[in-house]
């Protein structure tokens, strides 16, 4: 998230471009050290193999979570404090959660199946994610469909705050209700996996998250990039008349 | 032969864009879909039984939210006038239209079935069946609409009307599209028999459909 | 557990990311690159952004005259 004395776009995109190819090195490697972790974990005793799905699906719901955080940043800083650059954080996060709450939503099912036997089941964690999926769909629609960036930016600032009510659900819907999923293992006091599965996991979480913020950037950049073209395209079209 | 096939790349191009049938009409599938446990509730024997049917009543309502506009839009500005003073006959012009409408609006929601019908436990037969039914079936929605569409054109607010239109008349492919899916599923009648009269019913769509459509955009053209 | 095979579905899911995610990676790059070509060929029509001059008067009368 861009800090307030980088609110100046050209100067955010001047970090950006130096930014970018150092995090997306430290991206791979991080990848790279983690898949040799989980290639190197043990299994599960009652899930056996399978279990390796975890260090995708895991990660992928977190971030599909905290994308949706930072939409909300996002729209908290158009809404209320008019920072310049809030829309454009808002605006390219939402691509990006949507496709790892996908990936959440498949890796889910594909490790549903051989666990549960079943490829979908509708308890409330699933459902929850789903509904964030559809929420991130909705707020991608409205980008696009309304014309005038900075009015888009406003109307996608609301359905973002309002959509983050899922978020919680998401979180405690294990607790609340009675699912098939499995229940909370991750808290402020601790984590109930054990460590030689948590470390990997860890890792993995560190990669998916530092894949973001190299993706969150790089399409901050574009959309930067994309309004200049329509800034310059509509002068050109005022200067012809 | 050349500006209708510019008219199909058009609506087409229409189409596909995000305010148009393609990305919206699955989007809204996969909406209503998601939204039948909450009103029916999770058990996923019932989903399976009632999936067909699900599926088909969804794929009848996200075909009708891009029918409104098929018309309405180039009335508005003023194309539907130079598409009924073209050379080409109305019918066909219609047809064409009707051609884009199903290739953007219906055949994505024809792929995108099985995975949606993943969400309602549908088995592996049922799915098969359910494409074919859809991928059968959905032309004759959209060209059936077509007349619903013709008719509310000039009308301002039409699209409830459109939808009071059209639905009465696509019951039929609706019955014989679900019966043939569940026949696929638990018999004991074949899945032919169902399937041929819902393809009978498709090809007299394509017929009745323009014609009725092109004499109904005449009528309130005058 | 029944003896279905679990690995086809490992597999599957370790695919389904990598190709989510060279998705993302695709996007993004070519989003930039389409980006910049647009602003090259709109530089090259001898348009510039306001706070690229000095002031906004005499290159938009430029603009005006090339268009």
């Amino acid at each position: 998230m861009p800090l307030t004395d980088l609110a100046n776009p050209s100067r955010f995109l001047s970090l950006a471009n130096r930014a970018i190819p150092w995090l997306g090195g430290v991206t791979v490697i991080a990848f790279a050290f983690g898949l040799s972790q989980v290639m190197g974990a043990p299994d599960d005793y009652q899930q056996g193999a399978t279990v390796k799905i975890m260090y995708l699906h895991v990660p992928a719901a977190w971030l599909g979570m905290m994308a949706w955080a930072v939409m909300s940043a996002g729209a908290l800083g158009t809404l209320v404090w008019r920072h310049p650059l809030a829309d454009v954080a808002a605006k390219a996060a939402a691509p990006i959660g949507a496709s790892f709450a996908l990936l959440c939503l498949v890796t889910g099912s594909l490790w549903g199946r051989p666990e549960w036997g079943t490829y979908w089941v509708w308890d409330a964690r699933l459902t929850s994610e789903l509904v964030l999926f559809l929420l991130y769909l909705a707020v991608i629609a409205l980008w696009r469909t309304v014309e005038d960036p900075s009015r888009a930016a406003r109307a996608a600032a609301i359905l973002t705050l309002v959509g983050a009510v899922d978020l919680p659900i998401i979180k405690f819907s294990v607790d609340w209700w009675n699912t098939l999923h499995q229940g909370t293992s991750f808290g402020l006091t601790g984590s109930t996996i054990y460590p030689t599965m948590l470390i990997p996991l860890l890792i993995m979480a560190v990669a998916f998250t530092l894949l973001f913020v190299t993706l969150h950037l790089a399409a901050m950049r574009n959309e930067i990039l994309r309004r200049r073209v329509r800034t310059m395209r509509l002068m050109q079209a005022s200067a012809v008349s | 032969m050349s500006s209708l096939s510019a008219l199909l790349v058009r609506d087409m191009r229409i189409g596909v864009r995000v305010g148009g049938g393609a990305i919206m009409g699955v989007l809204f599938f996969l909406v209503v879909v998601t939204m039948t446990p909450f009103a029916i509730g999770p058990d996923l024997a019932l989903l399976k039984r009632i999936g067909p049917a699900i599926l088909w009543l969804a794929a009848l309502l996200a075909s009708l939210l891009a029918l409104d506009r098929l018309f309405a839009a180039d009335h508005e500005d003023g194309s539907l006038d130079l598409l009924l003073m073209s050379r080409a006959p109305l019918e066909l012009v219609v047809a064409v239209k009707g051609l884009a409408h199903w290739l953007t609006t219906g055949l994505p929601l024809v792929v995108a079935a099985p995975l949606i019908g993943l969400l309602l436990n549908l088995d592996p037969a049922a799915q098969g069946a359910l494409v074919l039914t859809l991928l059968v079936g959905t032309p004759s929605l959209t060209f059936i609409g077509l007349i619903g569409a013709a008719i509310a054109v000039a009308l301002r607010r039409g699209g409830l009307l459109l939808a009071i239109l059209v639905l009465p008349l696509t019951v039929p492919v609706l019955i014989f599209g679900v019966a043939a899916a569940n026949a696929a599923m638990v018999g004991p009648t074949p899945f032919g028999t169902p399937f041929t009269i819902l393809c009978a019913l498709t090809l007299m769509s394509l017929v009745i459909g323009p014609f009725a459509a092109a004499a109904a955009l005449r009528q309130e053209m005058e | 557990m029944e003896a279905i095979n679990h690995l086809p579905f490992i597999v599957g899911s370790y695919a389904a990311a990598f190709v989510v995610i060279a998705g993302l990676i695709a996007w993004v790059m070519l989003d930039f690159r389409a980006q910049r070509r647009a602003l090259a060929e709109l530089e090259l029509r001898g348009l510039t952004r306001r706070s690229a001059t000095t002031g906004v008067g005499p290159r938009m009368e430029e603009a005006k005259e090339k268009a």
